[in-house]
């Protein structure tokens, strides 16, 4: 009897990217707003970028209905640890949680690659990155979504910092300020969007830092070049 | 009679499976699985045999203890997901854990079994030991053999019996033993740990010999790379010793002297 294979799949990948990077006191957390399937766009205009806590923002991309799930199971969590401890989560707290929430789920996964950016207790940049299953680390920048196969060799090539398992132990977060980390994302994404399909429309970049949170968005190309010089034309947007 | 085996053509290799009378004359031809998805199943079975768990992990006891030691490569298939992944867990004080196969497996059973190891502390007011801790660890991942989940792990530690080393996988097996190492860098590593080993090295040469074992593995080894790290675990507790970024190990051992044609360009091309 051969096997039998299901004629139904209930995932589906939304594509998109999602970038984070860390400063000495600021973090940032950016993604594109394109939801497509398959060589569809579904919407142009989709946040994938999800404020858990005070200080801890999580960018998430894959299939978005696993995403929209996780986000809200994180959101309830993060509600019962207030009403508990009286406190906001931390962002290392928060990394955990996340690590323990989809390994929950590890024999029928989140299909969600998420990047976890905030500011630890010190105020200090911090990023998580992780698999879907749940295997996380903490690092000084990190990409992950349809365009982190682009992005990542560019993100090493300017932000490479020595890796925390040296001893003795270097510093892992970006040297840059925070005007160069936000212009270095759009670059990052500007880039991304030349090559691959899924990802374009608009990124969604928000700056954590010791005044709060900001959000800003920048327009990417929609489209191949013929296409937005005709869209410019006629005034299609 | 002439001998003919040689010049018979190759024989087909699609059996239909049926038993067709004078089959004791028919060419010889491999056994092939009655599939109507030949290359699908072909592609599973490969997935089966493929050699898991792309790490280079390695632990050893001798006379002051346990080393154990491991590079910081994550792949995704071809891709390197990171470079400084920690796969020398800490479990607690005075006990290590090694990650190789699934990385989410291993990061959570090892948080798992460290939770487990604390309440014993506080149910029996002394620390668990390592044949104790491994047991846990064996067993829980003996519960969910066959689901899927890949792990390959060693638990180092010190603990009332001296030093401890054990082997435990996601098969269910669980192996005690003085020299271990796992991962698709692990015969590399044997070659160099194996031929360097004695009982009765200092600290310092075990853990050269450690660093060494994993820079020759991901030397050889596509899968494992990064940073080899080195821990030693003895009476007073853990310590991390080393931490080398294995490109930079490269240069260390095999030194880059200018040779004599480059020697007299450089002087040729004058101040």
């Amino acid at each position: 009897m051969t096997k039998q294979h299901a004629n139904w799949s209930p995932y589906d990948n939304n594509g998109g990217s999602c970038v984070a990077i860390a400063g000495s006191d600021y973090c940032v957390i950016a993604a594109d707003t394109r939801m497509s399937t398959g060589y569809n766009i579904l919407t142009r205009d989709y946040s994938k970028i999800s404020h858990l806590a005070e200080k801890c923002v999580m960018a998430s991309s894959g299939f978005q209905a696993d995403v929209k799930a996780l986000q809200k199971v994180l959101s309830a969590r993060h509600l019962t640890y207030q009403h508990q401890h009286n406190k906001q989560m931390s962002c290392p707290a928060m990394a955990q949680l996340l690590s323990n929430t989809l390994y929950y789920k590890r024999f029928f996964p989140y299909y969600s690659f998420n990047v976890l950016g905030g500011l630890d207790s010190e105020g200090k940049g911090c990023v998580f990155t992780y698999d879907a299953v749940g295997s996380y680390e903490r690092v000084g920048y990190s990409s992950q979504g349809s365009g982190s196969t682009l992005i990542m060799p560019f993100l090493d090539n300017q932000l490479k910092s020595p890796s925390p398992l040296l001893l003795p132990a270097q510093d892992a977060v970006t040297p840059l300020s925070e005007a160069e980390a936000v212009d270095l994302v759009k670059t990052v994404f500007a880039s991304a969007t030349e090559r691959d399909i899924y990802t374009g429309d608009k990124v969604e970049i928000v700056i954590l830092n010791a005044g709060g949170i900001h959000r800003e968005f920048m327009d990417l190309r929609k489209t191949d070049a013929f296409t937005e010089e005709c869209m410019f034309m006629i005034d299609l947007f | 009679m002439l001998d003919t085996t040689a010049l018979e053509s190759f024989p087909s290799l699609i059996s239909h499976g049926i038993n067709v009378a004078g089959e004791i004359s028919a060419p010889p031809s491999f056994q092939l699985p009655n599939s109507n998805d030949f290359d699908g199943f072909v592609k599973e079975t490969i997935q089966m045999v493929k050699p898991a768990k792309g790490t280079t992990t390695l632990a050893f006891i001798f006379k002051e203890g346990v080393m154990v030691a491991a590079d910081s490569r994550a792949s995704m298939g071809g891709y390197i997901s990171s470079q400084s992944v920690k796969k020398i867990i800490e479990i607690n004080p005075y006990m290590l854990g090694t990650m190789a196969g699934g990385a989410a497996d291993c990061q959570f059973w090892h948080r798992n079994l460290g939770i487990k190891c604390r309440l014993h502390e506080l149910a029996n007011k002394r620390r668990i030991s390592v044949t104790g801790a491994s047991k846990l660890l064996a067993n829980i991942l003996y519960s969910y053999r066959g689901m899927g989940s890949s792990v390959g792990t060693m638990i180092a530690g010190w603990d009332e019996t001296g030093p401890g080393l054990y082997y435990v996988d996601s098969e269910g097996g669980r192996l005690k033993g003085n020299r271990f190492s796992v991962g698709s860098g692990s015969p590399y590593a044997y070659g160099v740990l194996d031929s360097g080993y004695k009982y009765d090295m200092s600290v310092e040469e075990a853990s050269e010999l450690a660093r060494r074992a994993i820079y020759h593995a991901t030397f050889r080894d596509g899968a494992s790379g990064g940073v080899a790290s080195v821990y030693y675990v003895g009476p007073t507790g853990r310590k991390k010793l080393s931490g080398d970024d294995v490109g930079e190990l490269h240069y260390h051992y095999n030194p880059v002297t200018p040779s004599t044609v480059e020697q007299e360009m450089v002087e040729a091309a004058g101040p």
